[in-house]
């Protein structure tokens, strides 16, 4: 294989990879704030991908307003789902806090499969499928398309927690018990997470459901959400993007030279063989934070 | 009014590990044993080999991972590889002409072989991150079984078992089988009630407790650890061998897919974490939920005339299952164990439950 291919399988797999991030940064943000690890990520994401065309198909709404209002939609609804469940889970076991998101995640699959049904349907952006060319590399539109917004939503979380609100958040992520001696209402900031996390939902449902469709598979997309976020660090959000460039490459690269040995489908191999390792050599990922534990 | 007693006090060390301080416990335990022996001569065949035979080998699956989970206190999401392990493992043996009884063996050393690796993942970390490592080799052994034509026969295909057969005798029939599961269940459960009991048992609830405070009391946290998943596999190990050979017939991946752990990790759950009986109720709970469920809401929407269509039926159980487990957590999160605890003890004084406090 010659450098140019693997450039371009490279250039590729940071593209995706920063898709990747971008599911990831909601799960990172409400790490962040509440350390609870949102395994119901992926259900979020289908659900509002199914909210974005019901109201544009069904309801008849032009694409850009019916992402629009699915936003707020989505919004209201990760509030309620922390107010609702999460809330009253705080300080149990993290046996029990994992399987309240497990349980979330199935419910929520569930009912949008029973309300709007399981046949794959298009997102329909209007971004041409036409490949681009960049000198000699190969890419493809509705990757850069959607890297690009990942990294819109990027710098824009990296500035919101530069304003008042985000530096209580802060706060919250730093310690919870000290922030709320202090009056910040760490109630009120952890539902805040949980909405912000569903507005990325939104952005990474519009993109994927854009990549490869509207069905069940768009929450399948936990697993590398979950390798990213835990590769980064589980709590920081530079780390997300880093960690899904890295991903995006390896997996890309090395399915590339793997799937001749194995036959095909080395992909998910190499994203839980990276996620086993990760957690095995630094489960603090590449920037989070340690953790000291009280005996 | 059930319980001939005035609460439970204890006089001695022999007592107080006696394995049913309560009689009435004991005499109950009696009775449904002898109503579980009877059961093929009572129940049509339907519901003895559709439910009743599915209940007891789930439950004696769950009382596997209890082990693990509610007992040892490690999280375990990959649960359902340690039964692919088993399962594939005794029915190639079975295959190659080795008896069955050897064939389980052979299926619970492999997967407890495996299931020990999970340990080694609990001796770097623990908690969130035990995991999703656990949930990442769960991910690999699903694709080792798709893409490994040696052991499943390709991602679609599947394996048949032999017909199963103890002790020479070749086991067939409805009642057989039913049987055999239900042995099997007792077993795991007997062994279950006196682990409780012992040395081991306590290290297991101490390392859950806090595994640094148990290393300063001189239990050794790692080596437990190691116990638990090994126990736990080989539980996990028989029981998917016999899922398989007493009840599927054939084996194929998607029988021990991800959602399997989580179905079983459910369970217990909803059964209670660390109960044998809750156990016995979280299993039927989930097992049985999405018939009757569908069943309810089929006789509702004809009774309503709402015509629902088919994807909205097939996708309802799920809604319920997921449903179920947020309800439980939210209200009982100690699961249904605990509800029938609640009934026991209060029935255990009455009516004398002022005395209780």
């Amino acid at each position: 294989m010659d450098i140019a291919y693997v450039s371009e399988l490279a250039v590729n797999g940071a593209l995706t990879g920063l898709l990747y991030s971008l599911f990831a940064l909601g799960l990172v943000l409400i790490y962040k704030s509440s350390s609870v690890p949102n395994l119901a990520q992926g259900a979020l994401t289908m659900l509002a991908a199914y909210v974005v065309l019901a109201l544009s198909r069904q309801l008849g709404f032009p694409l850009w307003l019916a992402i629009a209002v699915t936003t707020i939609i989505m919004f209201l609804a990760g509030f309620g789902v922390e107010k609702v469940t999460l809330r009253r889970m705080a300080g149990r076991p993290i046996v029990m806090i994992l399987m309240m998101t497990l349980g979330l995640d199935i419910f929520i699959r569930g009912s949008t499969l029973a309300v709007w049904g399981g046949t794959s349907r298009s997102m329909e952006l209007g971004v041409s499928y036409d490949p681009l060319f960049l000198g000699p590399l190969l890419l493809s539109r509705i990757n850069l398309a959607g890297a690009c917004v990942a990294i819109a939503l990027f710098v824009a979380f990296l500035l919101f927690f530069r304003t008042r609100r985000g530096i209580r958040l802060r706060a919250i992520s730093d310690d919870y018990v000290a922030s709320w001696s202090i009056g910040i209402s760490v109630e009120h900031g952890v539902a805040l997470s949980w909405g912000m996390a569903s507005v990325v939902a939104v952005a990474s449902a519009v993109i994927w459901g854009e990549i490869q469709g509207v069905d069940q598979s768009l929450s399948q997309l936990l697993l590398k959400g979950l390798t990213v976020a835990v590769l980064g660090g589980l709590d920081s959000i530079v780390g997300a993007i880093l960690a899904g460039i890295v991903l995006g490459v390896i997996e890309n690269v090395g399915s590339s030279y793997l799937d001749l040995v194995v036959g095909g489908g080395s992909r998910d191999l190499i994203v839980a063989a990276v996620l086993i390792f990760t957690v095995m050599l630094r489960p603090h990922g590449l920037f989070g934070r340690h953790d000291i534990e009280r005996v | 009014m059930f319980y001939p007693l005035a609460g439970v006090r204890h006089q001695s060390y022999v007592s107080d590990s006696k394995l049913f301080p309560v009689p009435t416990d004991r005499n109950l335990l009696i009775v449904l044993t002898v109503a579980a022996i009877a059961a093929p001569f009572l129940l049509s065949s339907l519901y003895l080999n559709s439910y009743v035979q599915p209940w007891l080998i789930w439950t004696a699956l769950a009382l596997g991972l209890n082990l693990a989970t509610g007992w040892a206190g490690q999280l375990h999401l990959g649960y359902a590889a340690t039964m692919a392990v088993g399962a594939y493992a005794a029915v190639h043996a079975a295959r190659f002409g080795i008896p069955w009884e050897f064939a389980l063996l052979i299926g619970g050393l492999a997967a407890s072989l495996i299931g020990s690796l999970f340990a080694f993942a609990a001796l770097r970390v623990k908690g969130l991150y035990l995991a999703i490592v656990t949930l990442a080799m769960q991910f690999v052994m699903d694709w080792v079984l798709n893409h490994s034509p040696a052991i499943s026969g390709g991602s679609h295909a599947s394996l048949q078992s032999p017909r199963f057969a103890l002790l020479g005798q070749e086991i067939a029939s409805g009642r057989g089988l039913y049987y055999v599961a239900l042995g099997w269940c007792a077993l795991v459960t007997v062994f279950m009630m006196n682990l409780q009991r012992t040395a081991l048992g306590r290290a297991l609830v101490a390392v859950r407790e806090k595994d640094y405070a148990a290393a300063i009391l001189g239990v050794n946290s790692f080596y437990y650890k190691l116990i638990a998943f090994s126990m736990c596999s080989f539980i996990g190990g028989i029981g998917g061998a016999l899922l398989v050979a007493t009840f599927f017939f054939l084996a194929a991946p998607e029988q021990f897919s991800v959602n399997v752990s989580i179905q079983v990790l459910a369970m217990i759950i909803v059964g209670g974490l660390g109960s044998i009986i809750g156990t016995y109720f979280g299993v039927a709970l989930i097992l049985l939920m999405p018939g009757i469920a569908n069943e309810i809401i089929a006789n509702l929407t004809s009774f309503l005339g709402l015509p629902l269509g088919n994807e909205t039926l097939a996708h309802i159980p799920t809604t319920v299952y997921g449903a179920l487990i947020i309800i439980f957590l939210l209200v009982e999160p100690l699961g249904l164990g605990k509800l029938y605890a609640n009934i026991r003890d209060y029935f255990l004084v009455w009516p004398f439950d002022q005395f209780k406090k």
